[in-house]
Order: structure tokens, then C-alpha cells, then sequence
């Protein structure tokens, strides 16, 4: 009897000290944090969010942003993304935590392999890892120098401009310095395809 | 995608660096934490509140008691509430959890394993995430601290049966450790791109027409306390592979750092807190050492780059970022499966198979290197019982731990907890690949199928939370085994440690003699790992070649 009376009385403890500790923990701090983000860093802390020349919103520097029909098929006149597991849907992430080993994964593969190298007029041989895979997220706005390089002839064909003007602007989105370094050298095609939509 | 040694090296030597650095100053503020005696304002109206007599000092069996009442009824509240969702402001539209749901996400976080068996953008609104699972996040953290404070103390103490205040030593290891610790990481994390507000954005790109929803959250607060406290649930889906949880390179490395911060140095406070440096330099040099081997380990698992699907991809990339690459998702896949953490900035189920094992391999070793938040320096302060035992028998003495004998009680305890995990992971597994309907949950196939199942418990059982994701186990069957897994891998291990814990308290100190091994030096810190490593591999070596090496044997 005593026992179960410690028992409850600290059931009691136990119910008071969690009611507390959420009001401190899960009210207070994620509150205080969402002030000191909005004077500190307004932006980094509402989503990187660029606006276009008109001033709306237009998209997350972080977040893939890719026109694709029904099929998952990319817009041909702009930049594409790496292949997603969602859809490049902002509402959900994933990867198709798919096997090393997996055969429909190496079909998969094999079959954007044949997709990319046919969009881009070049050998499959030529299509870089990055852009037969699906990303870790989903939602990678992020893709190798390579395969940006890759795109350059069929973007510049569809806003006729010089592949050179195209490779100019593929060097603006690309990470450099220490942050190339730690990480390795990608094209922002979230912002890269921005760029080429206000010229 | 590729992977740059020379930059592995030298963020696994920046790691090294700075948590060199700081594993002094941080150790001695928790030893001021952990030892102090004096109450400031708020918090002796916190435990007014909370009913809580600052004063008590607990027996261990009342310190266990508190720990399993108040971690019963957070399962219950965390689990009810989930139910609710539906009635509750703040869901995002979002209705009740699936119980089953509800259940194993109550017992995940609860247990510090923040094993994701649901989707959060569908399943959880802003509510559930901030006011349930974030403070689990610190409160799980702060219990696997205080229990290993609890096993220090039973070491200190002598003839006595009490352990302090489980309370006191809860509410100050959240309150002066965890909350200042995680509002520094998360503003830095703000100031790196992490998001935290409360809306979603409405996004239009003119020029292509995409509209997006881009979410919102309080995504940093939570992402700050997630790593922090080694729990490793994301506030998203693709959890630190999330552009939004984890955007550049500096933050991935930055979150490794945070989540080796803590248990890194707790074995400083737990040397100043035995009155011998010595000790905590020795099991810190163990810990250490393995780190640094198993992310070798991985980086080469990684850098190997095998599989029929990588090979036919031309190299690393599915489930990996483009913004990190091969070098700082391999130390991040170490560092989250050798502390209790489990977020994951690649997708695991895609690593190329000795990465996958090597992740496997550093849960098997308990994760002790250095391990969650309190659990990893009381799992590695067990296997040094195990290591003096070992010693004893070969010099032929009765066993000693720093002034404690060493004896059947001690000893009995000490083999338990060393059974616990690999029973429920072994047995476990072994009994769900016998049920033809719960191996469909595993996608895969050939060896990668038991792989997945092998990996969700000792994921659980190990209370990492980290998944080959490709498993399916939001069904009942999966969801109360692995609750299971979580419960036990969690609650059995802290019952046999608070009460080995008091049975240390209550004996008086034998002074050293020229019989005493040493338990710190090159001598023992080498048998301390050569047992660490022993133990596993005879535990799991079957195991692990029926899964990942048989993998990695594909061509």
C-alpha cells in the first residue's frame, strides 16, 4: 500500500514537473529562438525566400524548384534538378532509400541515364552520377558542376543566348572557397534558373 | 558526387580540434552543475510547483522508481496527446495519430531513439512537434545524464543508500546544461539557414510557372536540442538531409560537433568527480579512439563506393546530397550511429553496404563511442567493470573499481546489462524474419532484406533512431515489436546500472594495494577497447554477415 502510494505521489510529481518543464522547454525557448531568429537573421529564419524583379516571392534558395509534367518529366527551356523521390514537393521529403545492390534502383538509373543523355543530344557515357540519382531530401536544389555544364547547349537554344553568358551565370551559383572544399563544388539550380529568368 | 580525402581529414581534425578545446571548460561547468547545492530563484519556485522536496536525498530504488514513473507518464502523455491532435490549436490541419503511430513515436522519444516510424509533414503539426517531441528531446537527454551521475555517485559515496535527487538532477541538467547550450546551437543555426517561424510561404516563380508551399517551423529550436541530446528526430521527413534542417556544409559539420559535444566531455566531469583526472582521460582516450577508427571505417565504406546500383550510377549520389557529398556525409553517418542520435544527412538504406554495416557495427559496440547523452559514459563505465573483472581473473585477485569491490552482485549486473541489447536486437530480428508477412515490410531483396530488418532493431534496441529507411513499420506487428526494443533496450540497461549503482554506494572504499589494477594508462584503456570490440564481434558477427557482408561480397 505505501508503495503504491509513493508510486502515485510521484505519478503526481511526475505529471506537474512535465506540465512545467513544457511550458520552459516547449513554449519559452522555441518562442525565444523564433524572436532572436527574426532580428538577428528575418531571412535565414523564414526560409531563404528570393523574391522576383516584381517583388513577390518566388522561391526558397534552399528548396529544389523544378517545372516537371505529370510523368516527372523537367521543362526543357530550363535547368533541371537532380531526380526526386517526391516530386520536388515542398510539403513532403525523401529519398527512395533504395539498396546499393537494389536491381529496380539500377533500373531506374539506367533508364534516367537513357532520359538525360537523350534531353541533352550527348553520350550517356557523359550523364554524371548526380543526375541519375535521387537525392537524399528529395528536395536538393543543389547539382554537380558537371551536369550543369551538360545542360548548357539546350538552355542556351531555348533563351538563345551564348553558351558562354549561360556558363557565366553557371559560375555565379556555384559554391566556392572553404565551403567547395569541405563539401564539394554545386550549382544552386533553384537560383541559377532565377538568374536566367531576370535576364 | 564525389569524395575528397584531404577534406575528410581535416574535418575530422577540426572535430578533434575543437572538441579537444572545449571538453575542459564545458567539463568542469557540468561538474558545477551536477555538484552544486544551491537553489537560485526560479527554479525553488519550479519545484515548489512541481511538488518537487529539493532537499530529498534518494535511495536507488526510489531514484529508479522516479525515473520510471516520470518516464511512464511522459509515454502517456506524449502518447494521448498525439491522439488528440485533432482538438488541439496548432495541428496544421492535421487529425489524430494512428494509434500504433502514436505509441511507438511516444515510446521513440521517450526512450532519447526518436525512431521516425511516421512521416511529419503528415502526420504531425507544429504543436505535437514543439510542446511533445522537442521536450522529450531535452528530457530524455537530461535522464540518460542523470543516470550516469547516479552510477558516479554510487562510485564516490561510500556505505550509504543514497543516490541524490533524480528531480533536482533532471530539472538542473535541462535548466543550466541543455537550454542554454541548445539556444546558442539553434541561433546559429538560424544564422546558417535552418528556418524557424510558424507559416508556411506561398511561392510563385513567374517565369515557370512553379508554385510552391514552402513550410515552415520551428524547425531550429527543435534541430538544436535534437543533436544535443543525441535524439536525432527530425522536425522533417528527410530529417538533416533537409535543406531547411541542415542547408550547407558548415552546419552538417556543425551538428556533428553538437552531438559529440556533450558526451565527449562528460568523462572529463565524471575524472574530476572520482577525484582522478586519470580515469576520465583514459575512457575519453577509448571512446576516442574508436570514433576515430569507425569514421575512418565508414569513410573508406563510403569512398569504396560498391553496389551493382552505384556502379551503374557511375558512382555516389542516390540518397545523398549534392551540397555535401562523399567526406562530410560519411563522418556525419559515423558520429549519429556512435552516440545514441540517428539523424542522418544521407540516406543510410542507400550507403554502399560496408557504410551500411559499418553504421550497424557502431550501434552493435552500444554505442559508447562516445555514445548518447549520459548513456554512452555509463555504458562504456560497464564495460571498464567488465575489463577489471577480466583483469582480476587473470592475476587472480578479487576485482577492484576505483576503492569498490568487484564482486557476484556487482559482477551479475554488470554481465546483465551487457546481454540486454544483444538478446532483443538477435531474437527480435530472428523472430520477424520467421513471419513471411513482416519480411514483405523489408522492400528489398537477397541479403539487403535482412539488412533492413537487422538494422530497425538494433537501431531500436540500440535507441539510435536512425533507419534503412526502406522498411515499412508504421503496421501493428513492427510498431509494438520495436516499441518493445525501444522499451527495454532503454529501461533495462538504467535498472541494472542505478542498481549496480547502489550497490557500489553502500560498500566502504578499499584502500589501493600493489594487487589493484590500474584502471587508467595505456595498459587498461587498450583491454577496456580490446573488450569492448570482443564483446560485440561475438555477439554479432553472424549477424552481420548474413546482412552487410554478404552485401559488400555482390558483385
Amino acid at each position: 500500500m505505501n508503495t503504491f502510494l509513493g508510486y502515485l505521489r510521484q505519478a503526481g510529481t511526475a505529471v506537474r514537473f512535465l506540465a512545467l518543464a513544457t511550458l520552459v522547454l516547449g513554449l519559452l525557448y522555441p518562442i525565444s529562438v523564433f524572436g532572436l531568429g527574426q532580428v538577428l537573421a528575418p531571412a535565414q529564419a523564414n526560409g531563404s525566400i528570393l523574391k522576383d524583379p516584381a517583388g513577390h516571392p518566388a522561391a526558397s534558395a534552399l528548396i529544389a524548384q523544378t517545372s516537371a509534367d505529370d510523368q516527372g518529366a523537367q521543362d526543357p527551356k530550363w535547368f533541371h534538378a537532380r531526380p526526386s523521390a517526391v516530386k520536388w514537393d515542398p510539403a513532403s521529403s525523401s529519398a527512395s532509400n533504395l539498396g546499393p545492390n537494389d536491381p529496380n534502383l539500377t533500373k531506374n538509373i539506367e533508364a534516367a541515364r537513357k532520359t538525360v543523355a537523350a534531353a541533352e543530344g550527348t553520350d550517356p557515357a557523359r550523364v554524371p552520377a548526380d543526375a541519375v540519382t535521387a537525392s537524399g531530401s528529395g528536395l536538393d536544389p543543389s547539382i554537380s558542376v558537371a551536369y550543369a555544364r551538360l545542360q548548357v547547349p539546350r538552355v542556351a537554344a531555348a533563351h538563345r543566348l551564348s553558351d558562354g553568358d549561360l556558363l557565366a551565370l553557371i559560375q555565379r551559383n556555384t559554391t566556392s572557397g572553404l565551403e567547395a572544399f569541405l563539401g564539394q563544388p554545386s550549382v544552386n539550380v533553384t537560383t541559377l534558373n532565377l538568374d536566367l529568368a531576370a535576364r | 558526387m564525389t569524395f575528397n580525402t584531404v577534406s575528410f581529414l581535416v574535418q575530422v581534425g577540426v572535430l578533434i580540434l575543437a572538441l579537444a578545446l572545449l571538453h575542459k571548460p564545458l567539463g568542469v561547468y557540468m561538474t558545477g552543475v551536477f555538484t552544486g547545492t544551491t537553489n537560485a530563484r526560479p527554479e525553488r519556485l519550479f519545484y515548489r510547483l512541481a511538488g518537487v522536496d529539493a532537499d530529498a536525498d534518494q535511495k536507488w530504488s526510489i531514484y529508479l522508481r522516479s525515473v520510471l514513473v516520470f518516464s511512464a507518464v511522459s509515454i502517456l502523455v506524449v502518447f494521448g496527446l498525439q491522439r488528440l491532435q485533432g482538438v488541439l490549436p496548432g495541428n496544421n490541419g492535421l487529425a489524430g495519430v494512428d494509434p500504433w503511430v502514436a505509441m511507438n513515436t511516444a515510446i521513440s522519444f521517450v526512450t532519447n531513439t526518436n525512431w521516425q516510424t511516421y512521416v511529419p509533414e503528415a502526420t504531425v503539426g507544429i504543436v505535437v512537434q514543439m510542446c511533445l517531441l522537442a521536450v522529450q528531446n531535452f528530457l530524455s537527454a537530461a535522464v540518460g545524464v542523470v543516470v550516469v551521475l547516479a552510477l558516479i555517485r554510487g562510485i564516490t559515496r561510500t556505505r550509504t543508500d543514497r543516490l541524490g535527487n533524480f528531480w533536482v538532477d533532471l530539472a538542473r541538467t535541462s535548466f543550466r546544461l541543455l537550454l542554454p547550450l541548445a539556444v546558442l546551437a539553434a541561433v546559429t543555426m538560424v544564422l546558417g539557414g535552418v528556418v524557424q517561424n510558424f507559416w508556411a510561404t506561398d511561392v510563385v516563380n513567374q517565369a515557370t510557372g512553379v508554385q510552391q508551399s514552402i513550410p515552415g517551423g520551428p524547425v531550429a529550436s527543435q534541430e538544436a536540442i535534437k543533436i544535443l541530446g543525441t535524439n536525432g528526430g527530425g522536425y522533417f521527413n528527410a530529417n538533416s538531409a533537409h535543406p531547411f534542417e541542415n542547408p550547407s556544409v558548415f552546419i552538417s559539420l556543425f551538428q556533428v560537433f553538437l552531438l559529440l559535444l556533450i558526451p565527449s566531455a562528460l568523462p572529463y566531469t565524471y575524472g574530476r568527480m572520482v577525484g582522478d583526472q586519470r580515469q576520465g582521460y583514459t575512457i575519453a582516450a577509448v571512446m576516442g579512439t574508436l570514433w576515430l577508427a569507425s569514421t575512418v571505417l565508414m569513410g573508406w565504406g563510403v569512398a569504396a563506393a560498391q553496389g551493382s546500383a552505384t556502379a551503374a550510377a557511375g558512382g555516389l549520389g542516390e540518397g545523398f546530397e549534392q551540397r555535401f557529398g562523399g567526406a562530410p556525409s560519411a563522418i556525419y553517418a559515423a558520429a549519429t550511429t556512435l552516440t545514441s542520435t540517428g539523424a542522418v544527412n544521407v540516406a543510410h538504406d542507400s550507403l554502399p553496404p560496408l557504410a551500411g554495416g559499418t553504421a550497424m557495427l557502431n550501434m552493435m559496440l552500444g554505442e559508447v563511442a562516445p555514445g548518447g547523452t549520459g548513456s554512452g559514459l555509463y555504458g562504456m563505465l560497464i564495460l571498464a567493470i567488465i575489463a577489471v573483472f577480466i583483469a582480476g581473473l587473470m592475476v587472480g585477485r578479487t576485482p577492484e573499481f576505483l576503492g569498490k569491490r568487484i564482486g557476484p552482485r556487482e559482477m551479475k549486473l554488470a554481465a546483465m546489462y551487457i546481454l540486454v541489447t544483444p538478446a532483443l536486437v538477435l531474437a527480435l530480428t530472428g523472430l520477424t524474419v520467421l513471419v513471411p508477412e513482416q519480411v514483405a515490410n523489408a522492400p528489398s531483396s537477397g541479403p539487403h532484406k535482412f539488412s533492413e530488418i537487422l538494422y530497425a532493431f538494433t537501431s531500436g534496441a540500440n535507441n539510435n533512431g536512425s533507419a534503412f529507411g526502406g522498411i515499412t513499420t508504421s503496421g501493428p506487428y513492427l510498431s509494438a515489436l520495436l516499441g518493445v526494443a525501444m522499451l527495454l533496450g532503454r529501461f533495462l540497461p538504467i535498472v541494472l546500472v542505478l542498481a549496480l549503482a547502489g550497490s557500489l554506494a553502500q560498500q566502504r572504499r578499499i584502500p589501493q594495494s600493489s594487487g589493484t589494477v590500474p584502471t587508467h594508462g595505456w595498459l587498461f584503456g587498450s583491454l577496456l577497447l580490446a573488450v569492448t570490440v570482443i564483446l560485440t564481434a561475438l555477439s554479432y558477427f553472424p549477424a552481420l554477415a548474413l546482412g552487410p557482408l554478404a552485401e559488400g561480397l555482390i558483385r
